[in-house]
């Protein structure tokens, strides 16, 4: 045979289990690489982007010229991919396991979207070049919008809305103007108290006086409460169906007729839509105003926080008055986009938004309407409901639950569970980072004690899902024989340990100084 | 004297000016407090009244004028170090000072045992 | 259904561990009438399918790059380097949330945080917040917020301001303590238009809002406004859309703008059709609590290493429900984070460059548009916006020469209905503009005039 002369050892004879930690010179650790902020390894002299030589010329920027420094610091673009890509590893993205994020649904991205939206005839058209040169982006708001009608069985949609939040302002606006073109803008609008946050700020914005509904045993809303607080100062009724605590509002027809009888609209915040698309039409529950969220329901990125999208359909009752721009067809049958308000007769409520709202949402979107059809935008609801059901029932004997009956797209546990084992619902959450899961939603609703909101959405395979049940068990049956320590000083695996929330606020630090200078 | 609300605000008369702050009970509630928002001196509150701002990392509390009366003097050092409000609640965190205008309203609050007894339920 | 990872199987064995016989048992809440509904749309189709259905949509459309191009006013055609687009995608950013969990969210936090520190540094200002919808829902916030910090009502609305803020902030005050005064556009009198606004100023104004470069592509400096403000104890709420003008300009901080709000949709972020955009608020730090929006901070984890929070929150809907600041939930995460890459690129130096560029470019077309019989360029000092006075009507103008494949700018009637300014049009001329596209839009007016 030939001599290799090149052996070394390949086996785990001489090495020893890496249990002990030592600090590095570098900072890294591995794959986990440190990286400081772009002004501690940039510099002003620094740029990543090359242009063109200029001529000497006269300026004519009328004396305004900038004189002093910016600060900014610039760097070429190798560190600048490098500097990116290392912040980015400390995220935790949908891309990278479960995130059961309760009323936030973070479902699959699919790349599909993301390709369609930068086609440059939609990604490089502006919003106010000549209608004529981008008929097909008004094409596609229009079917979006068809899509969104149907699937709501609501006769008109206002697609400008930039968020959930800004769509509610949207919705209640309109019903406002409604009431006031019926010489009466009432006073008052009833919020449940398991409502989103932004329901009752976004009444107050509205001038009304938020009362709130409470809730019944069983999580949904007290029916009989809500009918007795219904008088002639009630402009609306602002629902969340399914509701926060994930359950669907059964006596929702009753409610919205006894809302209608008493001259109000029902507003329905469409946060939990991802359970009941292609399913139930919310039209036919009576419901006046609902905005979408087309980055929960229709898959448009997170994106580490916004942008979001938040269009509205509206009934009958409604239709009138929803804010320009609005698409229209000329004379001709072109598409065109309203964007004034005539001087007489337009009961429009205004404008939103500058230009025409979040198309680069509306691609993302009706990419993904047209990828489900309504026929897998049904199964996806289903789905959904299937795999919170999974998970309520694989935990029920396990954790607490909030109302022992079916759930829709997410399950809700209080932390009852957790009762004089010193571990709160924070430390269960830190340590499920641990297990490399995004925390479930926490204290939220308001109405359950410790609340912990799974929403594990259609995304997750039955072999995720299992595999996150077993770690939930194994969670809750750690801090029920005393483990504390696991939980108290959780996450210890994430790239940084608990961080210190207590300081931010009371010294509030929001940007770089240079304190060397 | 010290009589206590049941919005957990306790406050001291000493002639008739009255002291007012939150209780041990309610800074606990609250957890670390970061940041106070005091009302300006003169200003002159019904019984009842938003009259400051007690805000912790995750929540933010309204404290009520819980008699009517005028702000004579406000507790500055709480805007340097807003964690005076959980080391010293019923002492060096105090909020502000009121001129008392009706002293009957004092009648209705609760002394140390009755707010003890409350707060046990 | 190719998204959707459970088999018939899975879903049969899921059933039996739930104790439910069907799936439509889990609906059990919803009144059988209106469960599975009959929807008229179309199914399913392949990546294939939609790709082409898609891509013929995006065909009727003219993309800025494909032709001369001259449209401004409010979003502006740049060039965005490559890395940028390729950076926002991974996952770990396009997938991930709003940073409530600071542990495995640091990457969004530091890099808000980097956002914060540029856009405060740009606008000269203290503090950042970590983005708006836009620079429009931003001017009504910051007349919110003006009301906060003066206990005052009145906000004055300068006539050069974009007429889409402007029908915001009225839309959005609508039902609020504000009391909005809106003053009348003077494309070809921008000294006049600030006067107006000095000389409205009393003791009963929160703010005063101004643009600047204005909506016609004046370059004005505002101390004169802020004095005027800050001796009436109002604040001087400065705007921009073009914030690639901060490159070029004094600061609105160095002015003594007491906000500062504006669209940043040119570093980083594609036209869109009009959004998502990110709107950029900043102002000084004894405002900070009265600010609305996210905020990041710094501070330590457990082991003392340098991290980052999204804090002061307690001003957010989530905490304060009807007594928040603003009912904003969100901010515009992705397009900051495209900004801040862009703006890592550019550096001081890069911004200053492309700043210079940009007038350059729009210098050389006042030259070339200024020498056609018919037109005239109404703007003194300028960044990269001009504003034309022509014998003819700007709407046909520029519908003609979109038929010849050039876009020529926006119709001031179509900003300004009913306003007088029918042979108005807006241009702007950013780095993506060339020599031969200035000649062929001579070349085109001269024909169509």
């Amino acid at each position: 045979m030939s001599m290799n002369s090149e052996g070394r050892p390949t086996g785990l004879e001489n090495v020893e289990a890496t249990t002990t930690k030592f600090e590095s010179y570098s900072g890294h650790q591995g794959l986990r690489l440190a990286e400081p902020l772009i002004y501690e390894i940039g510099s002003t002299e620094l740029t990543g982007v090359d242009f063109e030589d200029l001529e000497e010329f006269d300026a004519q920027l009328g004396g305004v010229e900038r004189q002093s420094e910016i600060g900014c610091a610039g760097l070429a673009e190798p560190d600048v991919m490098r500097h990116y890509t290392r912040l980015s590893r400390r995220n935790y993205g949908i891309d990278m396991g479960v995130f059961p994020l309760g009323s936030c649904t973070m479902k699959h991205n699919p790349r599909l979207n993301e390709k369609i939206a930068r086609l440059p005839g939609f990604s490089n058209v502006h919003p106010l070049q000549p209608m004529s040169t981008v008929q097909g982006a008004i094409e596609l708001m229009e079917e979006l919008s068809t899509w969104l009608t149907r699937m709501t069985n609501m006769p008109v949609v206002a697609l400008s809305p930039k968020a959930g939040a800004h769509g509610e302002l949207c919705g209640v606006m309109a019903m406002r103007k409604a009431h006031e073109a019926k010489g009466d803008a009432r006073s008052v609008v009833l919020c449940p108290e398991s409502a989103h946050g932004t329901n009752p700020a976004t009444a107050a914005f509205c001038g009304y006086k938020v009362k709130a509904i409470p809730a019944k045993d069983n999580g949904r809303v007290d029916m009989q409460a809500l009918i007795a607080s219904l008088d002639e100062t009630v402009a609306a009724v602002m629902l969340t169906n399914p509701n926060t605590c994930g359950l669907f509002e059964n006596e929702v027809r009753q409610i919205a007729d006894a809302i209608h009888d008493n001259g109000s609209y029902f507003y329905c915040d469409g946060a939990n839509f991802n359970a009941i698309a292609g399913k139930v039409c919310p039209g036919d529950l009576g419901v006046d105003a609902m905005h979408f969220n087309l980055h929960k329901t229709f898959s448009t990125p997170h994106g580490g926080g916004g942008p979001g999208s938040g269009p509205v359909v509206f009934s009958d009752r409604l239709k009138d008055y929803v804010p320009v721009p609005y698409i229209v067809n000329d004379a001709e049958g072109k598409f065109a986009l309203k964007e004034w308000l005539e001087i007489e007769g337009d009961t429009s409520f205004g404008r939103l938004t500058a230009f025409h709202g979040q198309m680069g949402m509306y691609t993302r979107a009706l990419t993904y309407m047209l990828s489900h059809g309504i026929d897998g935008i049904k199964q996806a609801s289903e789905d959904a409901v299937l795999n919170a059901n999974y998970v309520q029932a694989s935990l029920k004997e396990d954790m607490s639950l909030a109302f022992d009956s079916y759930c829709m797209h997410e399950c809700l546990f209080d932390d009852g569970f957790l009762k004089d084992t010193g571990v709160t619902t924070l430390d269960f959450a830190k340590a499920m980072i641990d297990e490399g899961y995004h925390p479930m939603t926490m204290y939220f609703p308001l109405v359950v004690h410790g609340a912990m909101l799974v929403e594990p959405t259609e995304s997750e395979s039955k072999y995720n899902l299992d595999q996150f049940i077993r770690s939930m068990k194994g969670l809750a049956a750690e801090a029920k024989s005393g483990n504390k320590q696991r939980f108290l000083a959780a996450p210890y695996h994430a790239p940084y340990a608990r961080l210190d929330e207590t300081l931010a606020a009371r010294k509030p630090i929001l940007r770089y100084e240079n304190n060397e200078s | 004297m010290i009589k206590y609300t049941e919005d957990h605000e306790w406050i001291a008369v000493d002639g008739d000016i009255a002291t007012i702050g939150i209780t041990d009970h309610a800074q606990n509630a609250l957890g670390d407090v970061v940041f106070v928002e005091l009302p300006e001196v003169g200003a002159a509150y019904g019984q009842g009244d938003d009259a400051a701002v007690v805000e912790s990392v995750k929540a933010a509390s309204e404290v009520y004028a819980p008699i009517s009366g005028e702000v004579t003097e406000v507790n500055s050092a709480l805007e340097d170090d807003p964690s005076l409000v959980n080391s010293s609640a019923t002492d060096a965190g105090w909020f502000f000072k009121l001129k008392i205008a009706d002293s009957n309203e004092l009648d209705e609050m609760m002394d140390e045992d009755a707010y003890s007894d409350f707060i046990a339920d | 259904m190719r998204y959707l990872p459970l088999s018939d199987a899975d879903r049969q064995d899921m059933l039996s561990t739930i104790g439910a016989s069907n799936v439509d048992a889990l609906f059990s809440d919803v009144p059988a009438e209106f469960l599975n509904a009959k929807i008229d749309l179309p199914t399913r189709k392949t990546e294939l399918e939609v790709e082409r259905h898609m891509s013929k949509l995006a065909a009727k459309n003219t993309a800025a790059g494909s032709v001369p191009f001259f449209v401004g006013a409010g979003a502006y055609h740049h060039h965005v380097p490559s890395s940028v687009d390729h950076l926002i995608q991974r996952g770990e950013f396009l997938t991930a949330y709003t940073p409530y969990q600071p542990e495995i969210a640091q990457g969004t936090l530091q890099v808000i945080f980097e956002f914060q520190t540029q856009v405060a540094q740009l606008t000269g200002m203290d503090v950042a917040n970590a983005s708006m919808y836009d620079g429009s829902t931003g001017c009504a916030e910051a007349i919110m917020m003006a009301r906060r910090v003066t206990r005052k009502k009145k906000a004055i609305l300068a006539g050069n301001l974009h007429p889409h803020y402007r029908e915001v902030c009225l839309t959005q005050t609508q039902y609020t303590d504000d009391e909005l005064v809106s003053q009348a556009a003077n494309p070809s009198d921008p000294e006049a238009e600030l006067q107006a606004v000095i000389d409205a100023i009393d003791d009963t104004t929160s703010c005063v809002l101004v643009q600047n470069p204005d909506v016609f592509g004046n370059v004005r400096d505002l101390t004169a406004v802020a004095e005027k403000a800050h001796a009436h104890k109002a604040l001087l709420v400065a705007v921009f859309t073009e914030v690639v003008s901060l490159g070029a300009l004094k600061s609105p901080g160095e002015m003594g703008a007491d906000i500062v709000v504006g669209e940043g949709q040119s570093i980083g972020n594609g036209l869109n059709f009009g959004g998502p955009y990110v709107g950029l608020f900043a102002t000084n730090q004894k405002y900070v609590r009265q600010m609305p929006g996210r905020l990041c901070g710094q501070t330590v984890d457990a082991d003392g290493k340098r991290g980052f929070v999204l804090t002061l929150s307690t001003r957010e809907q989530h905490i304060r429900r009807e007594k928040a600041t603003s009912n904003i939930c969100t901010n515009s995460g992705l397009c900051a984070l495209a900004f801040s890459i862009h703006m890592s690129l550019l550096g001081e130096k890069g911004i200053r460059q492309l700043a210079m560029v940009n007038h350059k470019k729009t210098l050389d077309l006042k030259t070339a548009l200024n020498s056609i019989e018919g037109v005239e360029v109404l703007n003194k000092a300028f960044f990269n916006e001009i504003t034309l006075r022509i014998t003819g009507d700007a709407t046909d103008v520029v519908e003609k020469l979109a038929k010849k494949d050039i876009i020529a700018g926006v119709p001031g009637g179509r900003l300004f209905p009913n306003a007088g300014l029918d042979d108005h049009i807006l241009l702007a001329a950013t780095e993506c503009v060339t020599d031969d596209d200035i000649a062929a839009l001579t070349a085109g007016l001269k024909e169509v005039l």
